[in-house]
């Protein structure tokens, strides 16, 4: 057994370290650093810069022009994107409905989308979430009738990510009424500029604009965006939902985030001494770090495992759960490092272009990211829906 | 030993039950700084005289009064000062000023005509009120104040200020600043439980000889941020109360899996813990308002294990009431986002869990 990376991988960490270095802009980096709201040009940009470096599809396999590298690879990847303060590639294309594509669609499919997801042309945005149908996404009812080549789409999407700013969206609806829950699911993808569409924001607690609903009434998609058979959307979607859940660890922001932890308890003080050394706040930074030892092997060994050919299975969802767990204490303990200046809040300057003075801005973020970071345990499977799954399927309960 | 309210708190609980209900929400939403007409209210009710003395012009309230006050308004989430702007000030001012001061300040004050605010919590201080750096330098014409202090609430609606320093010689002093006075600086920005607050500078701040409360203030302020940690927990009390409820109505009525959310046993659980918190922490909170007129040691002893205690289980029924409404409770349309709020950053007022642990460790007997 050898824990160690190799020297290729090594020289990998470097090859990206060096890059994102060079490559990233500085304004941009800034943003991200401070954890103000990206504008759609600030992605934008980023994700171009990647596409021309030939890493935007970083889990994509060569055949379809991605990178070709291995879960140990795309691991130093997203670690060093977190410690360099890259914005987090929006996902929804290259990570979600790309793979569905690849595995699912047709060749003309494959043709006209993974390219053009590739040159970052299209912003995708997930339609899965109904008001009625969250843990229970089975249920969802957003009906799309067939009339000749074309399906009708009427229904409501909701908690869609960044879809204000997205011109495609991969839906799951409704097919057929008859048959039996997830049998009449098919999965669609839906021109955002369709006739019919109306998106509106909604605000969360940390009073930022990052999901909203999407209203869909009698929208027209033709038969030939829909990806796999009539009935198929199911398996699509499950099939998406274990990629979803594999990045979600979140280990190279957890990593980052406890940097951040504990530099900032290092130079706050408290009675005279650094906070860091008060018993107390110590012990949880302590836990907080073993923690995030025993998540990075367990990550490794999932990574390797993938790697030598298994498929990332319910394993997903044990990291997913601890992951977010830890992303989410990190989080609580550096907002709690602050002391009363965790009370001041700046919206405008969080999402928008208010400025503010350098000492004030340097953390002006922390309490905001707390309440934001709230959605790790939530999305993409609740936890309480991870555990099920872990003890149906790894335990046999 | 008897836990039950007398006739009188009886009929204030239901005086407030009533007033929190008539407020609209949107009245509570109003933006930082706009007036509101409630303080009007308060005063009419008698709620602004009641933590004082009867020699003040108070009615004798006590710290269970204030507990049913304070447990009423976090349950609306008012977000009036009745804390910072009335309750903390003025009870200092009560037990320092000299009657020329009193009738000054405090008898406006309980009047609801003016506001107060008390400003004594300093960055490099975090949350300790004696570690203070503001200096008041004494000079032939009366005072000299330079400092700066941070998240003074309600500042922007108060007419005077009260200002901890210290002295030549070292001692904790309060100083009652008139907000127009020259040399303080305020900046004013909301807080992320939607109170006002601001950072204060005090930069050649000159005052005459009267401008100074009583001698050495050290007792007085203890006594004052005893009072003010106890009805804090007062008030998380309430607002755990409603994020409890909201909570239950919602696994109720949600369905998924074509069965209500509060059919499932892990749920269940959940919020079987959220419940218990609630009640552990109703009894630090009483202890802490029974215990104000204990001596200062056993006072500050309890309503420090209160404060940490509840600062934990503050924050555990908000992260839970939020889970368990799924992406609702991430929305700020949603009412139990604002109830998380208020009580997750509860914990950055008047101390946190930190701060009051070390205090109770320090004096924890092996006995
Ligand atoms: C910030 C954010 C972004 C999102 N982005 C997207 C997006 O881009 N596209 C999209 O389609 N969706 C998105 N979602 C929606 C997300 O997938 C859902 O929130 C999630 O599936 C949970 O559904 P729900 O919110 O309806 O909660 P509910 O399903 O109503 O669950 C409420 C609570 O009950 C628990 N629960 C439910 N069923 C059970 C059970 N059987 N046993 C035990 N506990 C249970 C849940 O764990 C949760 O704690 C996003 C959500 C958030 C918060």
């Amino acid at each position: 057994m050898n824990l160690d990376f190799s020297a290729e991988e090594q020289a990998f960490r470097g090859e990206v370290r060096d890059f994102l270095g060079a490559a990233l802009p500085g304004d941009i980096r800034e943003r991200v650093r401070l954890g103000r709201q990206l504008s759609a040009d600030d992605h934008l940009c980023w994700q171009n810069i990647l596409s021309e470096r030939g890493w935007l599809g970083a889990n994509w396999p060569q055949e379809h022009g991605g990178p070709g590298w291995g879960p140990v690879e795309r691991h130093i990847f997203d670690e060093e994107c977190a410690a360099a303060h890259a914005p987090t590639i929006v996902p929804f294309g290259v990570s979600m409905v790309a793979p569905v594509i690849m595995k699912f669609g047709s060749e003309p499919q494959k043709r006209h989308y993974l390219p053009r997801i590739l040159a970052n042309q299209d912003w995708w945005c997930q339609g899965y979430s109904e008001p009625g149908a969250g843990s229970d996404l089975a249920s969802l009812r957003t009906r799309a009738v067939r009339e000749g080549d074309e399906y009708v789409v009427t229904g409501q999407k909701t908690w869609t990510t960044l879809g204000q700013h997205a011109n495609m969206m991969f839906c799951l609806v409704r097919t057929d009424p008859e048959a039996k829950k997830q049998a009449g699911i098919s999965f669609l993808l839906i021109d955002m500029q369709s006739p019919g569409i109306s998106v509106r924001p909604i605000v969360t607690l940390d009073g930022a604009q990052e999901v909203n609903e999407v209203f869909l009434d009698e929208v027209r998609v033709p038969v030939a965006n829909r990806i796999g058979a009539e009935g198929q959307g199911w398996t699509c979607a499950k099939f998406l939902l274990t990629h979803e859940r594999t990045g979600i660890a979140g280990l190279g922001h957890a990593k980052q985030a406890l940097r951040h932890l504990k530099s900032l308890a290092g130079r706050l003080q408290h009675r005279g001494r650094p906070l860091l050394e008060l018993p107390s706040f110590r012990q949880r930074v302590v836990k907080a770090e073993i923690e995030l030892m025993a998540l990075e092997v367990t990550h490794l060994r999932v990574l390797a495992a993938a790697r030598d050919g298994g498929a990332p299975g319910a394993e997903s969802s044990l990291l997913k759960v601890r992951g977010s767990e830890l992303r989410q204490e990190l989080s609580e303990l550096t907002r709690r490092a602050l002391g009363p200046a965790a009370l001041p809040f700046f919206p405008d300057y969080l999402y928008g272009e208010q400025k503010l003075e350098p000492e004030r801005a340097e953390n002006a973020a922390v309490s905001a990211q707390y309440f934001n970071r709230r959605k790790l345990s939530i999305y993409g499977g609740s936890n309480e829906i991870q555990k099920s799954i872990v003890a149906k399927t790894l335990l046999g309960m | 030993m008897d836990f039950s309210y007398s006739d009188e708190q009886r009929m204030l609980a239901d005086t407030l039950e009533r007033l929190v209900a008539d407020q609209a929400p949107t009245e509570n939403d109003a933006l930082p700084g706009e007036p509101s007409t409630l303080w009007g209210t308060f005063a009419e009710l008698g709620l602004l005289q009641l933590p004082f003395t009867e020699e003040v012009g108070g009615l004798g309230g006590d710290g269970i009064d204030v507990m049913i006050v304070m447990q009423a308004l976090g349950r609306g989430l008012v977000r009036e000062p009745y804390l910072a702007g009335l309750l903390l000030p003025g009870t200092l001012l009560a037990s320092l000023a000299d009657a020329p001061q009193q009738e000054r300040w405090l008898t406006p004050l309980l009047a609801g005509e003016l506001r107060l605010a008390l400003a004594w919590q300093e960055a490099a201080a975090r949350h300790d009120a004696h570690a203070i750096t503001t200096r008041a330098h004494r000079q032939s014409n009366g005072w000299l104040i330079n400092g700066a202090k941070q998240v003074v609430l309600a500042a922007d609606s108060a007419t005077a200020l009260l200002v901890t320093a210290r002295i030549d010689d070292g001692t904790l002093a309060v100083f009652l600043v008139p907000a127009d006075t020259p040399g303080l600086e305020r900046s004013d920005y909301p807080t992320l439980d939607n109170q006002a607050a601001s950072d204060v500078q005090l930069k050649d701040v000159v005052l005459s000889h009267d401008a100074r409360l009583g001698e050495d203030a050290a007792e007085a302020l203890d006594k004052v941020l005893a009072l003010g940690r106890a009805a804090l927990c007062a008030e998380a009390v309430g607002a755990m109360e409603v994020a409890c409820e909201q909570t239950l109505a919602f696994l109720k009525e949600r369905r998924q899996f074509g069965a209500p959310l509060a059919s499932f046993q892990v749920l269940q659980h959940r919020m079987v813990d959220m419940h218990l918190h609630l009640e552990q922490s109703r009894s630090m909170a009483i202890l802490a308002a029974a215990s104000l007129e204990r001596p200062a040691d056993e006072r500050d002893y309890r309503v420090a294990a209160a404060k940490a205690y509840c600062g934990e289980a503050a924050r555990f029924v908000a992260e839970q009431a939020i889970q368990l409404h799924g992406a609702m409770g991430m929305t700020e349309e949603c009412r139990i986002s604002h109830y998380a709020r208020h009580l997750v950053m509860f914990d950055h007022h008047l101390g946190d869990v930190d701060h009051h642990l070390e205090f109770v460790g320090e004096r924890l007997s092996a006995a």
